[in-house]
């Protein structure tokens, strides 16, 4: 009685359309659960939203409740994975802030096998404003040695990305989302961890993109084909370790580099890029957030600070015609 | 009985020398839970190194972290590593860091710790992992006392008694001191009883520095099936066995023991032991 009536006056909470990143996490984690037994979920009551309502249901042994209890249940993921489990840490990417200090120390100092898995990132959470709006994520905890950082675009690399990551050996800390998201990946180019995949070729410039905004980015693209600018896009779900190696090839040709995250640009998607490409010549941009957000819709706060498909496709615009007049 | 505290006053004095030769570290702590540490590492997780890999075990993890230069003399003094290791205590290169590090080749750390609070966390999580792969090993964890002031012991706290973790025993090392103060002037912890008894623990209370009475409750702790998660309050002294460090909330650390000190604070354990 008592969860339906939740769900009734907190509709947000459960994850209604299917496509959502959360949903798709939590559908292929049940479904691999079934084989391996290894895998045990912890929650900070609100498997409703993260979209583990699904292991919950069929794994209640393995389900392990935590209550609202963020550090307490960061540190207990690594003892649990030195009892042979592969610990699947849940909440909202802004709670596993308060406990990064645990996956730190608890977690990242001895390499152990625990995988945190967030959903509600960045701007995409909407309507439950900043505060729940998680933009340092990437930036924290791409700072961990040890940790692989991974944000999938949709639900068919989520489903590769899932899997790989119960497999991998060592922490990882992925980003879901909360909005229902356009299913575009095609799964024949599969996933692994520290490879981008090149989505479009570009003579001009590349865009590279995670998580929500390599959709927009790949829409961009197309509509700037159609008016003669060549771009490439870029979908580099591995944030860290970051493809060096195809950063190096798409920057042999183009004039620049563009990239554009729901994060802060201090520290994530565009910082890893510019890290890497750092000792060559090729011109990096970095579009994402420099303040908090607000309240709104999804789409609207994209559009409000800058990172929706429209904002791209100017920014491209804008960096033809600077580069048009440096060869002039 | 006898072999006991003749064993812990010379952990005293490893205790000391190598917070000596590493120029700084955390003595009036280490002396305050040697006793309790001593006694359940040589009982319960006597095992050869190599046997820490295997997963259905006794664990321990000591959250006060600081106090590593305690765990590390029990660990030397039971085989499980070596006195020169013990000896590079903070030292470049040395496996014996400021505060323990966890590593695939020393399980026995039992866990990643310098940040209160966590290792309790981490004790847990091997006591809910025992009871999923359904062990009926049991799991010792030592907290400071002015680590009870972390909100995560309290999460903690709240999560055993949930979860029903009756292998679990947590003591706290009350020696009434933290680093800069006595507990009860810096954040007053007490009524301990009564909060972790609300809490849904069972409680007991002891001197931390009795042999009979450590065995009493550890041993029972163990060897009987407990309905609920345990907490030992173990009533000690900081700086215990050495008169100019004791209850001078200055031995807390990180201090320097100069070699004076340290010659003072050797005779007088071993006047103490030959009584």
């Amino acid at each position: 009685m008592k969860s339906k009536m939740q769900k009734k006056n907190n509709p947000d909470l459960i994850a209604k359309n299917s496509n959502s990143l959360r949903e798709s996490f939590g559908k292929i984690l049940t479904k691999i659960s079934k084989k391996n037994k290894k895998i045990i979920v912890l929650d900070a009551d609100i498997a409703g939203g993260t979209g583990l309502h699904h292991f919950k249901k069929k794994f209640k042994n393995r389900f392990v409740q935590c209550g609202i209890a963020e550090q307490n249940m960061m540190a207990m993921a690594g003892s649990l994975s030195l009892l042979g489990f592969v610990p699947i840490v849940t909440t909202f990417s802004v709670f596993m802030l308060r406990a990064f200090e645990q996956a730190r120390l608890s977690i990242a100092y001895s390499n152990l096998n625990v995988k945190i898995v967030a959903s509600h990132p960045g701007l995409d959470v909407g309507p439950d404003g900043a505060s729940a709006q998680c933009l340092e994520d990437l930036a924290c905890f791409r700072s961990l040695p040890n940790f692989s950082i991974l944000s999938p675009c949709d639900s068919n690399e989520m489903e590769l990305a899932t899997k790989t990551l119960v497999e991998h050996k060592g922490p990882i800390y992925m980003r879901t989302g909360r909005s229902n998201s356009e299913t575009f990946f095609n799964k024949k180019l599969g996933f692994s961890i520290g490879k981008g995949k090149v989505l479009i070729s570009g003579s001009d410039f590349y865009i590279i993109g995670c998580g929500v905004t390599t959709l927009r980015a790949y829409k961009a693209a197309i509509k700037l084909k159609k008016i003669g600018i060549s771009v490439g896009v870029v979908n580099m779900s591995t944030i860290k370790p970051i493809d060096f190696d195809l950063l190096k090839k798409i920057s042999v040709n183009v004039k620049a580099i563009l990239t554009v995250e729901d994060h802060s640009i201090y520290g994530g998607l565009g910082s890893s890029v510019a890290e890497a490409l750092s000792n060559t010549n090729i011109d990096v941009y970095i579009k994402g957030m420099r303040t908090f957000g607000e309240s709104g819709e999804p789409d609207e706060l994209a559009k409000k600070f800058g990172i929706d498909e429209n904002s791209i496709y100017k920014e491209v615009i804008k960096l033809k015609s600077k580069y048009d007049k440096l060869k002039k | 009985m006898k072999n006991f505290y003749k064993k812990t006053s010379n952990l005293r004095i490893d205790i000391l020398d190598s917070i000596f030769l590493a120029k700084s570290g955390h003595p009036g702590g280490c002396l305050s839970c040697v006793d309790l540490i001593y006694y359940i590492f040589k009982n319960y997780l006597n095992y050869k190194k190599n046997f820490f890999r295997k997963l259905d075990r006794n664990y321990f993890v000591l959250s006060k972290g600081h106090c590593a230069p305690a765990l590390y003399a029990v660990v030397n003094e039971l085989g499980i590593i070596k006195k020169k290791e013990m000896l590079s205590l903070r030292k470049i290169n040395s496996l014996a860091q400021g505060h323990t590090h966890l590593t695939q080749k020393n399980l026995w750390m039992g866990a990643n710790t310098g940040s209160l609070g966590q290792g309790f966390s981490f004790a847990i999580g091997y006591a809910l992992g025992l009871k999923k792969i359904n062990s009926k090993k049991k799991v010792f964890t030592i907290l400071g006392d002015g680590e009870l002031q972390e909100g995560e012991i309290w999460e903690g706290a709240m999560f055993s008694s949930h979860h029903n973790l009756n292998n679990l025993c947590a003591i706290i090392d009350y020696n009434k001191l933290q680093s800069d103060e006595k507990v009860k002037n810096i954040i007053n912890v007490e009524p301990l009883k009564q909060k972790w008894l609300s809490f849904g623990w069972k409680v007991l209370s002891i001197d931390g520095h009795n042999y009979y009475q450590i065995k009493k409750v550890i041993d029972n702790f163990f060897k009987k099936p407990q309905k609920k998660p345990t907490l030992i309050i173990a009533n000690t002294i900081k700086g215990k066995g050495v008169k100019f460090m004791e209850k001078n909330p200055f031995w807390h650390g990180s201090v320097k023991i100069t070699l004076e000190q340290l010659n003072k604070a050797k005779n007088e354990i071993k006047n103490a032991k030959k009584k």
